[in-house]
């Protein structure tokens, strides 16, 4: 009986490394982020006080704060259609069996496994204003009056970012669809041929419905990418020009960074996450409704 | 009959060239940037905005050098090198045993605890790291190399432990009952059973987290302040905000931060491209 207790014992030894660590750096700061978002607190001092639910309703209020949900809910709005679009066009493309396929799936999801920063990097190096290399070809080709400031310029500024991270994802995207494609029965696709569906039926009648799982955690995960998107911005514009391509993590940043108030950071946050669990839940209860029909 | 194959034939060769046009286009938008960078590397501060040229007429390969030495993107390299090799080798070793101990070991709260790590896993949760930065001053860890470790060790825990405890379910046990016949403790048939046999699933941890700690940047803007302890994305960030007109280092410094990964990809890019494939199969 002993020594089967100690036997037990040893085997929590085997999970003891992973979990003190999650419990340290995983949970513990999941519940903190609770606790500090009902103080006011500088996040040095000693003095520590609880303000009720006075943060989240400064969080309701905060104008510049809901801008930046906008922004970002911009740049996934346009990612969820234009990024995604174009992955799924080019996986159905590369889906037909083409030879050099391999190698245009090795170039396409290269983008992805690069940093963020050098991304955004080397974007704001091809939008550069005046001499960049995007504004010098289009005064080569006539369009000078094309050329501005991309990245510095209120009305375009937003776009371009969105731009950059869609050029950084799409890869990614396509990988999967293109996964997704190829696990399709080919005999399915046969069957309609002898049947005579042509090419558009099929995508219709096959593709899509099959493909439906694969689209809505293609969605998922780009809601959850595009949402959270910092590097790029960080890299490229830092919010800038004013308040113009501001996203929650940069504002949680200045909370906590700039303003030295580390409950509103908190509140934030969780407004935040709340609001991204809720996008994933509506859009887990789609897919289920999709598949009843 | 001829005709009607004819034309059969010539749509599938319009189709397949407008197929191959698109995909090559794309393609170059991917690279053609990447390219850019590499070239503005090569130029000088005075060249560098008027020669638009695809391949300077002379190489500065030299700048090179100097993003290494006088940039500081050595400092950077070694300290990526060391953040990338520590934190990847604790995640292997903390999650490989864990994911055993899941898969093959009886112990109380084990279920409790396998679906804490997993929600842990699906829950997002963005201001987690304002009560991090809390917890890392609390500790002292601020500053240090050990505070920029030890939290990113913790972000690839579950989905490595996930992800082997998956791979372990499957294999089969026989081996593992033949060598605790010969007298293996339950360490010896991690080490010299389970992880040979799990060298696929490993692979996977091994790529992903290898790229997600080299291209980690937030912790690092959070954690680190002196350069001597940066990693290159931070080093990036600081070198472009301090030496404004040095693009063709800068330039450098970021090709310097990409050429392993291109490399590492290049080499595993069957591995990574079913990682991710085969983690968003399992995900449905």
């Amino acid at each position: 009986m002993r020594t089967r207790r100690v036997y037990t014992l040893t085997n929590y030894l085997f999970i003891l490394p992973a979990l003190l660590i999650f419990l340290v750096f995983g949970v513990y700061p999941f519940f903190k982020v609770f606790q500090l978002s009902v103080m006011s607190w500088d996040g040095i001092s000693p003095e520590v006080k609880f303000v009720g639910l006075q943060n989240f309703i400064e969080v309701l209020h905060d104008r510049v704060w809901w801008a930046s949900v906008l922004n970002a809910a911009w740049i996934t709005f346009l990612a969820l259609t234009i990024q995604n679009g174009v992955a799924l066009i080019l996986a159905l493309l590369c889906a037909q069996n083409i030879r050099g396929g391999h190698v245009y799936r090795v170039i396409f999801y290269l983008p992805p496994v690069l940093s963020g920063i050098v991304i955004g990097l080397i974007w704001k190096w091809i939008f550069r204003y005046p001499d960049g290399i995007l504004n010098m070809t289009l005064i080569k080709l006539g369009l000078e009056h094309l050329t501005r400031d991309w990245l510095g310029n209120p009305h375009t500024a937003l776009n371009a970012v969105a731009i950059v991270h869609m050029w950084r994802g799409f890869g990614w995207g396509f990988v999967i669809l293109l996964a997704g494609l190829q696990n399709i029965p080919q005999q399915i696709y046969e069957a309609a041929r002898v049947d005579g569906a042509n090419a558009l039926q099929r995508f219709i009648y096959i593709t899509v419905p099959l493909m439906i799982p694969v689209f809505v955690l293609v969605s998922i995960l780009t809601i959850l990418g595009s949402m959270q998107i910092y590097d790029i911005i960080a890299a490229t514009t830092n919010g800038g020009p004013g308040y113009h391509t501001e996203v929650p993590v940069t504002r949680i940043l200045a909370s906590m960074q700039g303003a030295g108030r580390f409950g509103y950071a908190c509140a934030q946050g969780l407004v935040f996450g709340a609001i991204l669990l809720f996008v994933s839940l509506f859009q887990l209860w789609v897919s289920k409704r999709l598949k009843q029909e | 009959m001829l005709r009607e194959n004819l034309f059969y034939r010539v749509r599938r060769y319009a189709k397949l060239s407008f197929a191959y046009i698109v995909l090559t286009t794309v393609a170059i938008s991917c690279l053609f940037p990447l390219w850019w960078m590499f070239v503005s590397a090569l130029k000088t501060r005075s060249t560098i905005f008027s020669d638009f040229s695809l391949w300077p007429a002379h190489p500065h390969w030299e700048n090179f050098y100097y993003a290494w030495t006088k940039g500081g993107f050595g400092t950077y390299f070694l300290n990526s090198v060391l953040y990338t090799v520590t934190v990847v080798f604790f995640i292997v070793l903390f999650s490989s045993w864990a994911a055993y101990a899941f898969s093959r070991l009886e112990f109380p709260f084990k279920n409790f605890l396998y679906l804490l790590l997993i929600a842990s896993m699906m829950i997002p949760i963005p201001g987690a790291f304002i009560a991090l930065f809390v917890l890392l001053k609390m500790l002292g860890l601020i500053n240090t190399r050990i505070g920029y470790i030890l939290p990113q060790i913790n972000a690839g825990l579950a989905f490595a432990i996930f992800l082997l405890r998956t791979f372990f379910d499957k294999l089969p046990r026989d081996l593992e009952d033949a060598a605790r016949i010969d007298g293996c403790s339950r360490l010896g048939i991690w080490w010299h059973v389970v992880m040979p046999l799990a060298r696929p699933a490993l692979a996977v941890v091994i790529i992903f987290n290898t790229l997600m700690v080299w291209n980690e940047y937030l912790l690092a803007l959070l954690v680190l302040q002196d350069k001597s302890k940066m990693p290159l994305t931070r080093g990036l960030m600081v070198f472009q905000g301090v030496h404004l007109i040095d693009y063709p280092l800068l330039m450098a410094g970021m090709t310097i931060t990409v050429i392993p990964v291109i490399l590492v990809y290049l080499l595993m890019q069957r591995h990574i491209i079913k990682g991710i494939t085969a983690g968003a199969l399992t995900g449905q």
